[in-house]
């Protein structure tokens, strides 16, 4: 709800199409939600909004932000840069995991139907 | 000396000469708020880290402590400690403070009382006469350490708990002023097959009824016979399931009063702390804050401290194992008694 009113205010305000304020809205909710999760208010939304913050784009801009936060008293090289991912990193393995499936799915069943036409 | 299976008795009657706790802010929002020697408005304490900042409620814990009881760190002889962190690193660098020979021990949550047990087993042995006994927690080490980073958005479960920020020490002494330690019981693993690391009050339940029931059989004492008896912090889920298996199992509990740490040092209805507290520093407090100074008031004759540990590891969660849980309870009697 929120994504689709910053999407009207860049098509609008702005004059770009839709597919065009796609982009841009992603990346004013990840800035919102680091924002939110340096001020520290992020954690508390989330234990009262739950799936509803922790499964779209904010919700893995949170864990990388709070992870690279956490571990920031360890360095920056074995600190920010290694534990980062400690979160999003099996987002981003099972993603690609998902991806290349269903990738291989529409790859038969994609040249099946393309037989019919 | 061994009193029956699992109980010390300590026949010198050591003596608590001198305690202090120092808390963070939610702890210093709860309903014990006044009794806690010192209370810290913010986690970070000014320190760089969540480590330092652990360190350093034990460190002032300790040092007021060695105050109240006026004896000077030449004077100590042992200090025994342990806390929830990896190598036990908070203790390990507070001792490296107060400089004192250093027993290093592990119990989790019931590391309160696992170390008050061994430094009034030093004392009554003669093997020290100036020994003290502490240990910290801080919520955020924890999160970090057990969960996730503490600004991660995770939902948690009602049946977590809310680990405290607080330290406690307390000086026990061959003789002088204060609460009398007059037993130990020192606990069995139990481990009923829990695997939820946000369960841990209904894990640690279990144990605590099985140190209750060996300290009754091992002293032929009876509930009564206490003003209070609390367990560690099993909270709003395990506190019940505790006091539902002893009475299954013909232990007459509601001869006394039986209570919680967990539950004492949050308002749990008020406060945004799931379940309750838990953590070393909760039993800590609790005890070594509100309990020594109602006993000092002679407005509880004598109590039965019950700490519980659950004594998991994120490795060992992670990989599918249950929690192995432990508990120690230590009977403590008010000066003023007799």
């Amino acid at each position: 709800m929120l994504g689709q009113a910053i999407s009207e205010v860049f098509v609008y305000g702005f004059h770009m199409t839709r597919k065009e304020a796609g982009n841009p809205t992603v990346a004013v909710l990840i800035m919102l939600s680091i924002i939110l999760t340096c001020l520290g208010v992020y954690d508390k939304i989330a234990q009262w909004a739950g799936a509803g913050t922790a499964v779209p784009v904010t919700g893995f801009a949170n864990s990388m932000c709070s992870a690279a936060l956490e571990h920031r008293s360890e360095g920056l090289v074995l600190g920010v840069g290694a534990n980062m991912f400690k979160l999003a990193g099996s987002v981003i393995v099972f993603g690609v995991v998902a991806a290349f499936f269903v990738g291989i799915v529409y790859w038969i069943f994609g040249i099946g139907l393309e037989a019919h036409h | 000396m061994l009193h029956g299976k699992q109980t010390w008795w300590f026949d010198k009657r050591p003596v608590i000469i001198g305690a202090a706790t120092v808390v963070g802010p939610d702890e210093g929002e709860g309903p014990l708020a006044a009794d806690f020697d010192l209370v810290h408005p913010e986690l970070d304490m000014q320190q760089k880290s969540w480590e330092k900042a652990e360190r350093l409620l034990l460190e002032q814990a300790s040092e007021m402590a060695l105050k109240y009881a006026k004896v000077n760190k030449q004077q100590l002889q042992f200090y025994i400690g342990g806390d929830l962190m990896n190598q036990i690193i908070s203790n390990s660098f507070a001792a490296r403070t107060i400089g004192s020979p250093y027993l290093g021990v592990f119990g989790a949550c019931s590391t309160s009382m696992e170390s008050l047990a061994i430094a009034s087993l030093i004392v009554n042995s003669g093997s020290g006469e100036y020994v003290m006994a502490g240990t910290c927690s801080h919520n955020c080490t924890a999160e970090k350490q057990f969960r996730y980073p503490t600004e991660y958005g995770s939902q948690k479960p009602p049946t977590a708990q809310y680990t405290v920020t607080g330290a406690g020490a307390a000086v026990v002494a061959k003789a002088g002023k204060g609460p009398i330690v007059e037993c130990a019981t020192i606990g069995k693993i139990m481990d009923l097959g829990i695997t939820d690391p946000f369960n841990m009050g209904a894990a640690m339940a279990p144990a605590a009824v099985d140190t209750l029931q060996a300290h009754f059989n091992d002293t032929g004492r009876q509930p009564k016979d206490y003003d209070l008896i609390v367990t560690g912090d099993l909270a709003g889920v395990g506190h019940p399931i505790a006091k539902d298996l002893l009475k299954r199992d013909g232990v007459p509990i509601d001869d006394t009063v039986f209570g919680d740490c967990g539950l004492m040092i949050y308002d749990v209805e008020k406060q945004k702390v799931q379940a309750g507290g838990s953590g070393c520093g909760c039993s800590a407090v609790v005890t070594y804050g509100h309990l020594l100074k109602r006993l000092q008031q002679g407005e509880l004759k004598r109590i039965l401290v019950c700490a519980t540990g659950a004594l998991l590891s994120p490795l060992s969660y992670q990989q599918g194992e249950t929690i192995p849980c432990i508990a120690h309870a230590v009977a403590i009697e008010s000066p003023m008694h007799n």
